[in-house]
């Protein structure tokens, strides 16, 4: 019986990691039944605060689609790496935080790390979209070494941490580092939505 | 054939960093920059005088302010002497950051002296200073933190007053006097350094890195075009440490810290 993302993402303990996967020929759809999962039946449901990491497409684009979800904006703040690189922060959002480029790794952590002190919150949830977005601009080993520090931190602090990974465009070694890293995977074409 | 004897129970707790650890505990300064305090096992060692060394950008001063202010908001007094700065701008650069608060100068908690205003005063304004004149400016230094009550001090920059001061031994003789004070009294002192983005020194004359406790090193180095700002901490006399590479970055919420990635290569550094 297919699983229904939100209601599985809502059963995990705090502190999980959880590497969802889409399919790049069902990715619309796919997308879309995440996001509303992350943010309409955990983030709504559950008063969580969503930390948006945004490397595939731009904060204002995902947040247009987070608006349609009803989304309020008080409970999602972005954590922009592409908008810079793709001379797209014309009009940058009062919650979003832009960074110069996906390669600056350490600068997503920093970033993460702001807004959960600045947003303190009992429960909150931090979106990475998406892995393979990040190997198109760092080598594996930096990225392996990103993860295994960032997950294990949010970890600590009872985050629930949400990867998204688009599969059969993996760069190599990505899917094999986020097994290691991650607690579970859901593939988004089996769960029902 | 000797008899094999009964190992000696071993506290399960008992890790390396623990058994190398001193077993005396000195009394902590918390900087208030969570990172840098868990780094240097809870904060600087009371009293213990610190060259913050970074070449432009790096963010020393406002490391070196965030410290003061978080000192200031524990009810310890902290004193800004400032070289190369108005303390008007300062202030006005810190009103940026949402962990400043105005009231901590108004209440006399923090306290920002410029040095050539003091100079000045002191008939001090010629490019030289002679041995008389450091003593003038160390025992002023004192007469401040003394009649303060002061817990915390930046100097900003000893670069700046070194540059005053043309022979080594006497810089050696003006550090260790300077250090010799602060510490008598439990003043904790960052000390701020000015270098050149080219690894291999401290500070300005190479001497100053050698008398003091500890040594805080802040520099910008660059990944596939994109520049990254590092810190390490090189010394710190009186506690174990970590001598990783961290990146920071300046929020409004204050300093924070990250490990510095390097996916197994050398990124280079200092």
């Amino acid at each position: 019986m297919p699983v229904d993302i939100g209601e599985r993402l809502r059963s995990l303990p705090g502190g999980s990691a959880v590497a969802l996967k889409l399919d790049p020929r069902e990715y619309a759809d796919h997308y879309f039944a995440v996001l509303n999962a992350t943010l309409r039946d955990v983030g709504n449901e559950t008063d969580a605060h969503t930390i948006y990491v945004a490397v595939t497409s731009p904060a204002a684009f995902v947040w247009s689609l987070a608006q349609a979800l009803d989304v309020p904006p008080d409970r999602i703040s972005f954590v922009d790496a592409i908008s810079h690189i793709m001379m797209n922060y014309s009009n940058p959002l009062a919650n979003a935080t832009y960074i110069d480029s996906p390669r600056a790794l350490e600068e997503i952590m920093l970033r993460v790390e702001f807004l959960l002190r600045k947003f303190p919150h009992p429960r909150s949830i931090v979106v990475i979209d998406s892995v393979n977005s990040l190997a198109i601009h760092n080598p594996p080993e930096l990225l392996n070494e990103f993860f295994h520090i960032l997950l294990n931190n949010l970890k600590s602090r009872s985050v629930l941490t949400l990867v998204l990974e688009t599969t059969e465009e993996e760069a190599t070694g990505v899917e094999q580092m986020l097994n290691l890293v991650v607690d579970e995977t859901i593939d988004v074409a089996r769960a029902g939505r | 054939m000797e008899s094999p004897r009964e190992a000696t129970p071993v506290p399960p707790a008992a890790d390396a960093r623990v058994l190398l650890s001193s077993p005396t505990v000195l009394e902590r300064c918390a900087t208030g920059i969570e990172g840098l305090d868990n780094i240097v096992g809870g904060g600087i060692p009371r009293g213990n005088m610190v060259l913050v060394a970074g070449s432009v950008g790096t963010g020393k001063t406002t490391l070196c302010l965030e410290f003061l202010v978080r000192g200031a908001e524990r009810g310890e007094r902290s004193l800004f002497v400032s070289v190369t700065e108005s303390s008007q701008k300062l202030i006005q650069n810190l009103s940026t950051f949402e962990f400043f608060r105005t009231d901590l100068i108004d209440q006399g908690s923090l306290v920002f002296v410029d040095l050539p205003v003091v100079y000045d005063r002191l008939g001090l304004g010629h490019e030289e200073l002679t041995a008389e004149e450091i003593d003038i400016v160390i025992r002023t230094i004192r007469d401040l933190v003394r009649s303060l009550g002061i817990r915390r001090l930046v100097l900003d920059s000893l670069t700046s007053v070194c540059y005053r001061i043309r022979r080594d031994e006497q810089i050696r003789d003006f550090m260790l006097r300077l250090g010799q004070e602060l510490s008598a009294v439990g003043c904790t002192s960052l000390l701020v350094s000015e270098i050149g983005p080219t690894p291999g020194r401290y500070s300005l004359h190479g001497v100053e890195e050698a008398i003091v406790d500890g040594v805080l090193l802040l520099w910008n180095t660059r990944r596939l075009g994109d520049i990254v700002r590092v810190l390490q901490v090189v010394k710190m006399r009186g506690t174990s440490h970590s001598r990783a590479q961290y990146v920071i970055e300046l929020t409004p919420i204050g300093i924070l810290m990250a490990p510095h990635l390097k996916g197994g290569r050398e990124t280079g550094g200092q």
